[in-house]
């Protein structure tokens, strides 16, 4: 266990959290607790994955991304756009009219996030050539790779040490306008994140430490800044015309669920959702998937098209990707125009670093520690009453006892415990209301109007 | 530290209930995760075969810092011949249970296999005690 920090782009805005305890229960890793009322993330234990900003009733998380002025300190302005992003408009607005709005709102050129695709696929399936130990599991979601590391490090050897295409298409571009003889510093590189666990690793990416990537705009911001345009503007604004298609078929698909999987090479299945990835991987732990060559793993429902900064609805974005697939593929246009010596270029950069475990499981490094402190858990069990409400301020009875044996939290955090402990004598009520107000915040408990739910809402 | 689950003959939905619950507890103990693996394969086999050949049965887990002792003891047809029932490739599995992907004659071997030291009884008619033994040091 290291005490690293990690960069999160996962916020929480303490003005309109209310500690209402819905994300804490959702959190697949545990990471949340509630302090003085307010949600808090633990860093080491969250991987990214956004389920706690899709539960909050008041929007209380965010993205924190740069400034959009920040795109105006270069002179060559670069979007890094994920399909999704296209996806999300309805087949009625051409690729080339997204392209023209992103254009006219700032930047000077316009490239698919999965451009590279093409030579990413081939150095997995390079890979997969390997003695790597199967099944072998893709590092395209972030948060996968960050749920490896800390819930089944016993995996971390499975994963594919190949980026996302995205990393390689910035240095890519960046490479490609620096021939065109832009000067390094005049080119800035914006990536239009679909999720937060994207941003983690373009600010701190897991294994290594460069990054190619001068900014991250949130793809809900732009959508509607795009949106907007499109909306508003006149009717004989000038149409534009596609030349070329903007972006292959596979690479249009890359992000969708199955995109991987139907591109590599034997038995290879795609699993979405984390609740999903994490039984399944329960599973392959166990030894219990025999056979299976490859997965792909994604965090999200329905892959990147239910990133938690999209938009639109995410089965009608993947219906809408797969559209303009298919409309791309029965064109026949689209002609990949990667160089020999850039596809080397790219092969070399898209290298993952050592991917570390970092079991965020263990009660002690020491085995003699851990059971003693095992011990001491289940001895608490006896007596936490298992409603498992979080009125505590931790997500379940068991987490709680865990927390006591780690020093995070006391017994009498449990209002039940409480309870028992003043009829005894044991506790004072007023002191019961203290370590409440200590979980909740001071007021908590007084009468509130203006609450979601209560009779003035928002008045 | 004791620990204890039932097993349910005939319920492959919930065959591996033990194994789980022994990997959560040897991750929170910071046990190497290839020991980890080689344990939970072979308590997982050991599950199979009560779900599988037996009526019922439970699993027995005691954990102390320097070995895990699991005591699989089911109520069933029992073992007639072990050493046989050992062989690789050995199985009485019904057509049913192959179905499913299991009777493979390779459950027994693969705990032996995974398993630093073995140990099973059994009478016929009565029912079956598998002890596995396996330090958590490696
Ligand atoms: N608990 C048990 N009770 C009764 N018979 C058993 C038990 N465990 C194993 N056997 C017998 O020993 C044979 C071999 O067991 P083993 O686990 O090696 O293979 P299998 O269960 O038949 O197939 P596989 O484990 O590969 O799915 C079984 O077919 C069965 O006849
Ligand atoms: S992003 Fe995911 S892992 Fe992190 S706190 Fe939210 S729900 Fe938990
Ligand atoms: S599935 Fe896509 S959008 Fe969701 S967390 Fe992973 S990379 Fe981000
Ligand atoms: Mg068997």
């Amino acid at each position: 266990m290291s005490d690293q920090q990690f960069y999160h782009a996962l916020k929480v805005d303490k003005d309109l959290c209310y500690g209402c305890t819905h994300c804490m229960n959702v959190c697949p890793t545990d990471a949340i607790r509630i302090r003085d009322g307010i949600a808090t993330i633990r860093k080491n234990w969250c991987v990214d994955c956004g389920e706690c900003m899709k539960a909050c009733p008041v929007d209380a998380f965010y993205v924190e991304q740069d400034d959009f002025e920040k795109i105006f300190s270069f002179k060559h302005r670069v979007a890094i756009l994920p399909s999704v992003f296209i996806g999300q408009f309805s087949k009625h607005i051409k690729e080339c009219e997204i392209i023209d709005v992103l254009k006219s709102l700032g930047f000077t050129h316009v490239v698919p996030a999965e451009a590279t695709v093409d030579v990413i696929n081939e150095a997995m399936l390079e890979e997969q050539r390997s003695d790597r130990e199967k099944p072998m599991i893709s590092a395209f979601c972030p948060s996968i790779v960050r749920l490896i590391q800390v819930r089944f490090p016993g995996l971390v050897n499975n994963i594919i040490p190949v980026k996302p295409p995205i990393d390689s298409t910035a240095s890519y571009y960046r490479q490609l306008l620096q021939e065109e003889g832009k000067s390094s510093d005049e080119i800035g590189v914006f990536y239009v994140t679909p999720c937060a666990s994207k941003i983690a690793t373009v600010k701190s990416p897991v294994g290594d430490e460069m990054s190619n990537v001068d900014g991250v705009i949130n793809m809900d911001f732009l959508y509607n800044k795009v949106y907007h345009v499109l909306k508003t503007r006149a009717e004989s604004a000038d149409v534009c015309h596609d030349t070329v298609p903007y972006l292959s078929p596979k690479g249009l698909n890359w992000s969708l669920t199955e995109g991987e999987a139907s591109n590599m090479t034997g038995r290879c299945l795609a699993i979405d959702e984390i609740h999903n990835v994490i039984s399944f991987l329960e599973k392959v732990e166990n030894d219990e998937i025999v056979n299976v060559d490859f997965l792909e793993l994604r965090a999200c429902d329905q892959s990147c098209a239910g990133g938690v900064l999209l938009t639109e609805n995410r089965f009608l974005t993947v219906e809408r990707i797969k559209n303009r697939a298919d409309r791309i593929n029965a064109s026949g246009k689209y002609v990949q125009n990667i160089s020999e010596k850039h596809k080397q270029m790219i092969k070399e950069t898209s290298e993952v670093g050592k991917i570390e475990p970092r079991s965020m499981m263990v009660l002690d490094e020491d085995m003699g520690i851990a059971l003693k402190k095992m011990e001491r858990v289940r001895r608490m069990m006896c007596y936490l009453p298992g409603i498992d409400c979080g009125a505590c301020g931790a997500p379940n009875c068991e987490s709680l006892a865990k927390d006591i044996v780690s020093k995070e939290a006391h017994l009498s955090n449990c209002v039940f415990v409480q309870r028992m402990m003043e009829k005894t004598k044991k506790l004072d009520p007023m002191h019961s209301i203290r370590i409440i107000e200590k979980t909740w915040g001071k007021d908590r408990l007084d009468k509130d109007c203006k609450k979601k739910g209560a009779k003035n809402e928002g008045l | 530290m004791e620990f204890s689950y039932e097993v349910e003959g005939g319920n492959f939905a919930k065959a591996g209930n033990a194994a789980s619950g022994v990997k959560k507890v040897l991750k929170q103990l910071n046990v190497d995760p290839k020991v980890i693996k080689r344990i939970v394969v072979a308590l997982y086999e050991g599950e199979v075969n009560v779900v599988a050949h037996a009526y019922k049965g439970k699993v027995l887990v005691d954990i102390d810092t320097s070995r895990i002792y699991i005591r699989i003891e089911d109520e069933g047809p029992g073992i007639p011949d072990i050493d046989l029932a050992m062989q690789v490739g050995y199985s009485t599995a019904s057509a049913m249970v192959r179905e499913m992907g299991f009777g493979a004659g390779m459950g027994l071997p693969n705990m032996k296999r995974n398993a630093d030291a073995i140990e099973i009884s059994s009478k016929v008619g009565e029912g079956t005690v598998v002890e596995l033994t396996t330090k958590l040091t490696s």
